[in-house]
C-alpha cells in the first residue's frame, strides 16, 4: 500500500528552482532514505510534504489525503511525525511539557472544559501525561521530566526531539539528519534504535541523512537528489555503484 | 529543626482544603471589611483597586508573558469593557431596583471586549514582535479616537454620574474568577499551546498545535478580562472619559506584568499588589497621613519640600521604575516561576522526579 505519494512536485523560491519534479512512492512499513549534498532540496521536501512551504506545483498524497493547501497542523494531525536538522525543541519548557504539547490535536476537549477544568479535561489530561511518562520512559528520560528542555546534553535532546515527534502518534515519521553531530558508535546506536522504533511503532520511516554509513545500512530504499532534481533510486547497492551519484558526491572520476 | 518545619509547610500547602478555606476566608473579609469599618474607606479603595490592576495584569501576562507577543491595547479593551458597562447599567438595565443585575453588566463588558480582542487578534496570525506592537497601538488610537467623537457617549468630555456598585465583594468574586479562569487555560491545553508559540511557532504547528485558534483563545480571553476590570473600574471611579484609558494606563499594566515576572500568575498578582501600593504610597495626601507621627521639627520641612511635590515625582518615578525593572531585573519577582498553589496537582505531579525504579525523588 502506498501511503506517502508525491507526484511531479515542484517548488520556486523566487526564481530559484528548490525542487523540480519530485516524486516519490513511499510505501507502508518501508524506510527510505533520500541523500543528496547540502542545498540538493532535501529539508524542502519535508517542508513541502509537512505544510510549512506549499508546493507551486504537483500534489502530495498521503493515504490518498491531498496534502497541499493544508496547514501544518491539519497535516500533522493525520499523523505524520518529524524531527528537525537543527533540534527545535521547545527549550525552555520541561521535558515533560515538550512532549505534552505535541499531544494537542488528540486532546480531545473544548476550550469551556479547560477554561473550567470541568467535562472531558480531568480525564484527557490524565491520559495524556500517561502517554508521555510512557514515551519518556521508553526513551529513558523519565527521570528528567520535570527538567528545562536546553539544560539536556545534545544526546539527549536528539532523543526528546524523537520521542516529542512519536506523541504525535505517527505513521509516517520524517528524521531530518538524525546522526548530525555523533561520532560513529552513536551512529551504529542510533541505526539500532531507528529500527527498533520502527518496530516497535509501526513506523514508515523517510530520513534525511549526510552519514553513508546510516543509509547504507538500514535504508531499504534510497532516493538521491542534486540541485533540486532526483538524480537516482534504489535499493542501497545499486545506489553505491551508480556512476551518476559518484559523480555528484565524490566529483568526477579523474584518471591519472 | 528548619527541615522539619519545612516538610511541614510542604504539607500544609499540598492539602485539598487549603485553596478552598482561603477563599472562604477572604470572601467572609470582602464583605466584613466595609459591612465593619475595619480599615478605612481609603484603604478600602485602595483594595478594590488592588483587585481591578491583579485581573488587568494577569490577562495582559497571558499575551506579553506566556505568549511573548507585545500588546499595548490593554486600556483599550478596558475602554470598551468600561463603556459597554457603564452605557448598561445607566441606559438600558434597571440597576438600582435590581442591584443583581451588576454583574450582568460587567459580564457583557467583557464579551463585548473579547469580540474586539477577536479583532486585534486577526492581524497577529501574519505578525509579531514589533509589529504587533504597533498594531494594538494603533487600535487603542482607535478606540481613543472613536469614544471621542461619539456624543452620544459623552464624547471627549466622557461619561460622569456612573452608579457606585462595584463593591469590596465583587471585586473579590471577579478577581477570584478571572484569575481562576486564565490559570486554567494556562494550565491545559490550549496554555501549553500559547507557550509553545513563544518558544517556536513553527514547530509548535508541526506538533499538531492549532497556532490560529490557540492565539484567538488567548487575545480572546485577555481581552474579555481586561473588559471586567474596566466594567469594574467605571463603577468604582463613577466617572470615565477616553482620557482615563490612554497609553499610560496600558503603561502601568506592562510595569505590573514585568515587575512581578513574565509567564506567572503569582507573580503578576504580587508585581500589581506592590505597584498600586507603591504608587498610592506616593500620593502627597497618603504619605502625610502616614507621617504626621514625625516631630513638627522633622515633618515640616519635609512635608514642604518633598511630600507636596510628590505628585510630580510620581510620573517620574513610574517611567524610571519600569526602565529599571527592565535593566536589572528582567525576570522579575517571579519570572516564569509559580507558587506551587496556582500550578493543578496532576500536573505538579507529572513533573516530580522518578528514579528508574519508579520511586518518587
Amino acid at each position: 500500500m502506498t501511503l506517502l505519494a508525491a507526484t511531479e512536485v515542484r517548488h520556486l523560491f523566487g526564481g530559484l528552482c528548490a525542487v523540480a519534479d519530485f516524486n516519490l512512492d513511499l510505501q507502508a512499513g518501508q524506510l527510505m532514505g533520500i541523500i543528496g549534498p547540502n542545498g540538493a532540496g532535501k529539508t524542502t521536501i519535508f517542508n513541502l510534504i509537512t505544510g510549512v512551504y506549499q508546493a507551486t506545483q504537483g500534489s502530495i498524497r498521503f493515504k490518498g489525503t491531498e496534502l497541499v493547501g493544508l496547514t501544518p497542523h491539519q497535516i500533522t494531525a493525520l499523523r505524520i511525525g518529524r524531527t528537525f536538522q537543527n533540534i527545535r525543541l521547545f527549550r525552555d519548557l520541561s521535558v515533560l511539557d515538550n512532549v505534552r504539547i505535541a499531544h494537542y490535536a488528540q486532546a480531545n476537549y473544548s476550550p469551556l472544559e479547560a477554561l473550567l477544568h470541568i467535562g472531558r479535561y480531568r480525564h484527557e489530561e490524565q491520559r495524556i501525561i500517561d502517554n508521555t511518562r510512557r514515551l519518556l520512559g521508553i526513551f529513558k528520560l523519565e527521570h528528567l521530566a520535570g527538567e528545562t528542555a536546553k539544560n539536556l546534553p545534545y544526546g539527549l535532546q536528539r532523543r526528546l526531539e524523537i520521542a516529542r515527534a512519536l506523541a504525535i502518534d505517527p505513521e509516517l515519521l520524517l528524521l531530518d539528519e538524525p546522526a548530525a553531530g555523533m561520532n560513529p558508535n552513536e551512529i551504529d546506536q542510533l541505526m539500532e534504535f531507528i529500527q527498533w522504533i520502527r518496530t516497535e511503532f509501526k513506523l514508515t520511516i523517510l530520513l534525511i541523512e549526510h552519514q553513508m554509513k546510516l543509509v547504507m545500512g538500514i535504508c531499504e530504499r534510497i532516493k538521491v537528489l542534486d540541485f533540486g532534481e532526483t538524480l537516482a533510486e534504489g535499493p542501497p547497492l545499486a545506489i553505491q555503484n551508480d556512476p551518476k551519484v559518484l559523480e555528484a558526491y565524490l566529483g568526477q572520476e579523474s584518471v591519472g | 529543626m528548619s527541615a522539619l518545619l519545612k516538610d511541614a509547610w510542604d504539607g500544609l500547602l499540598d492539602q485539598s482544603w487549603l485553596v478552598p478555606t482561603l477563599l472562604l476566608i477572604g470572601l467572609g473579609l470582602a464583605f466584613a471589611i466595609p459591612e465593619y469599618n475595619w480599615l478605612n474607606k481609603y484603604i478600602q479603595l485602595v483594595l478594590m483597586y488592588i483587585g481591578i490592576n491583579i485581573i488587568l495584569t494577569v490577562s495582559l501576562n497571558l499575551v506579553n508573558g506566556y505568549m511573548g507577543e507585545f500588546s499595548l491595547a490593554h486600556a483599550g479593551f478596558m475602554a470598551i469593557g468600561a463603556y459597554t458597562a457603564a452605557l448598561l447599567t445607566m441606559k438600558v438595565l434597571p440597576v438600582v431596583a435590581y442591584p443583581v443585575l451588576f454583574p450582568l453588566a460587567v459580564l457583557t463588558g467583557g464579551i463585548v471586549a473579547a469580540i474586539m480582542g477577536l479583532i486585534v487578534a486577526v492581524p497577529s496570525f501574519k505578525i509579531r514582535g514589533d509589529y504587533l506592537a504597533i498594531i494594538t497601538l494603533a487600535f487603542l488610537m482607535i478606540v481613543k479616537s472613536v469614544i471621542e467623537n461619539i456624543d452620544y457617549i459623552g464624547g471627549p468630555r466622557g461619561i460622569p454620574g456612573i452608579k457606585r456598585l462595584t463593591t469590596l465583594p465583587w471585586v473579590f468574586f471577579w478577581t477570584v474568577a478571572t484569575v481562576w479562569m486564565i490559570r486554567n487555560f494556562v494550565y491545559s491545553k490550549y496554555g501549553r499551546g500559547v507557550l509553545s508559540i513563544r518558544e517556536d511557532e513553527i514547530a509548535s504547528d508541526l506538533m499538531s498545535v492549532n497556532t490560529k485558534r490557540v492565539k484567538f483563545l488567548a487575545f480572546m480571553l485577555s481581552s474579555f478580562c481586561a473588559g471586567i476590570a474596566g466594567a469594574l473600574f467605571a463603577h468604582l471611579l463613577q466617572f470615565i472619559s477616553p482620557r482615563v484609558f490612554d497609553i499610560i494606563k496600558t503603561t502601568d499594566v506592562l510595569i505590573m506584568v514585568y515587575l512581578g515576572g513574565i509567564a506567572s500568575i503569582g507573580g503578576s498578582i504580587l508585581g500589581a499588589t506592590a505597584y498600586t501600593a507603591l504608587m498610592e504610597l506616593l500620593r502627597p495626601s497618603t504619605m502625610v497621613a502616614l507621617l504626621n507621627w514625625l516631630p513638627d521639627l522633622v515633618f515640616d520641612p519635609l512635608n514642604q519640600y518633598i511630600i507636596q511635590n510628590l505628585g510630580v515625582w510620581r510620573m517620574v518615578i513610574m517611567p524610571l521604575l519600569l526602565v529599571l525593572v527592565m535593566l536589572y531585573w528582567p525576570r522579575g519577582m517571579m519570572g516564569q516561576r509559580e507558587f506551587r498553589g496556582f500550578i493543578p496537582r496532576r500536573d505538579r505531579d507529572a513533573h516530580r522526579r522518578i528514579n528508574t525504579r519508579g520511586e518518587k525523588l
